[in-house]
């Protein structure tokens, strides 16, 4: 049982950083996700995507650096590396949707055993809207799931999602603090688990079916 | 030919019941200043088009503070919970576009296109209502095109003919708003003589471009 908050979105973005390869072009979203780019493999070069119209984004700029004309897709000030480049939305929409963006990781309200994600509305209650969630998950060539295995305690991943979907059957890997999960046509393969838990606590955890192998590894975080 | 017009002038061409694109994303390259005299006028019954609604004091989530807007047409409200609260409330009408379609819908309109064919949206609530057709066995959306009357947007430096070029992430809506508008209005941050800003810079040509503004940095 990992019960520090903080500590399960490090294991969580420690791990996806696992995923990276070497010359990919990748966007993070919102929140935990962003977190990821903290533990880029040494000597590996990535490039970060920010959906409001640039890709290798940089670090925050420090106090008294910040340019009012360059900001990330949350709004915030933001630098740029020296191989990036600046676009408008139709340019950025054409890389996500056009499959040239090898990577995104989200997070999620629920995320279900045939791949669907949903994570953009709760309706009567939460209707932040898609932004470019929808446009990212059916379009980027792999889709990471990056959460918190439970919400408030109860289940986030489930047989079938009850909420409005993002996309539908799009989700290639979850990420969370207990386990990584593949999606697979026969459904959800438990791949690895942390050293803190056990498939029994998993498994109560989880609403899902989960396909148990007898080797699993070890979370390497 | 002259162009620049000056505040007074700016505001007699907002009407109420006008629909209105504005560029910027979260407030990021929105022409603040026109939006000031948006708030003078205190037009009522608008139709926002862009990206997002802003924060409730910075960007186009001020229109809707104000209680200036009638609908809004954008892909994310979030960072401003007055609109979520008119909504849920029955004041004022929202319609959700996601990011990319809301984009080509703009650009499709300024293009002279019928629509746009896109897989985003295929499986969700986002497909209600729209034609569905499969291409080489892949579903997509027909998303239409969508116009406004009037275009507001930001540019960094603008040349007296509105060539215009957009710094950073100023871009977003900007270039394709300009071309989906009856009329085309461009606050400059910089405003310099034509021919200074070099043609190559131009994102936006000047010929699409009816008024400009000088704003401020």
């Amino acid at each position: 049982m990992i019960t520090d908050s903080k500590l399960a979105k490090e294991i969580i973005a420690k791990r996806v950083a696992k995923e990276l390869r070497d010359g990919q072009l990748v966007n993070l979203g919102i929140g935990l996700p962003t977190m990821v780019a903290n533990y880029v493999p040494e000597g590996m070069m990535v490039t970060f995507q920010s959906e409001n119209g640039m890709v290798g984004m940089g670090p925050t700029p420090a106090p008294g650096e910040e340019d009012v004309h360059i900001t990330n897709a949350g709004g915030q000030y933001v630098t740029i590396l020296p191989h990036g480049a600046y676009f408008d939305s139709s340019m950025s929409f054409s890389l996500i949707r056009g499959g040239h963006v090898d990577m995104t990781v989200l997070g999620a309200l629920e995320v279900d055993q045939e791949g669907n994600l949903a994570n953009w509305i709760v309706p009567g209650k939460m209707v932040p809207g898609m932004g470019g969630a929808m446009d990212l998950v059916s379009g980027a060539r792999r889709v990471i799931v990056a959460m918190q295995h439970t919400g408030k305690g109860q289940p986030k991943i489930l047989k079938k999602c009850t909420l409005p979907l993002t996309a539908r059957g799009e989700v290639d890997l979850i990420v969370t603090e207990l386990c990584v999960i593949e999606v697979t046509k026969a459904g959800l393969v438990l791949k690895e688990m942390h050293k803190d838990t056990t498939i029994e606590e998993i498994k109560s955890l989880t609403e899902a079916d989960l396909i148990i192998f007898e080797e699993i590894k070890t979370m390497d975080v | 030919m002259n162009k620049i017009i000056k505040p007074e002038q700016v505001k007699e061409l907002f009407k109420d019941g006008m629909t209105v694109m504005i560029g910027g994303f979260l407030a990021c390259g929105t022409p603040e200043k026109l939006i000031d005299l948006l708030i003078e006028k205190n037009v009522k019954d608008l139709t926002i088009i862009a990206n997002d609604t802003g924060f409730p004091d910075r960007g186009i989530g001020r229109l809707v503070v104000n209680g200036q807007v009638k609908k809004v047409v954008a892909s994310h409200i979030g960072t401003n919970p007055e609109t979520g609260r008119l909504m849920n409330e029955g004041k004022m009408e929202v319609e959700l576009v996601p990011q990319g379609s809301l984009i080509e819908k703009v650009r499709a309109a300024g293009a002279g296109l019928g629509g746009v064919l896109t897989p985003t949206g295929v499986g969700t609530i986002v497909e209600e209502g729209k034609e569905k057709l499969t291409i080489n066995g892949k579903e997509y959306l027909l998303e239409l095109p969508v116009k406004a009357d009037l275009a507001l947007v930001l540019g960094t430096v603008v040349d007296e003919f509105g060539n215009t070029f957009y710094k950073g992430t100023t871009k977003n809506f900007n270039p394709y708003i300009a071309l989906a508008a009856d009329t085309v209005i461009v606050e400059a941050e910089e405003l310099v003589k034509t021919g200074e800003l070099s043609p190559d810079l131009a994102m936006t040509p000047g010929v699409v471009v009816d008024y400009i503004m000088k704003g401020a940095l």
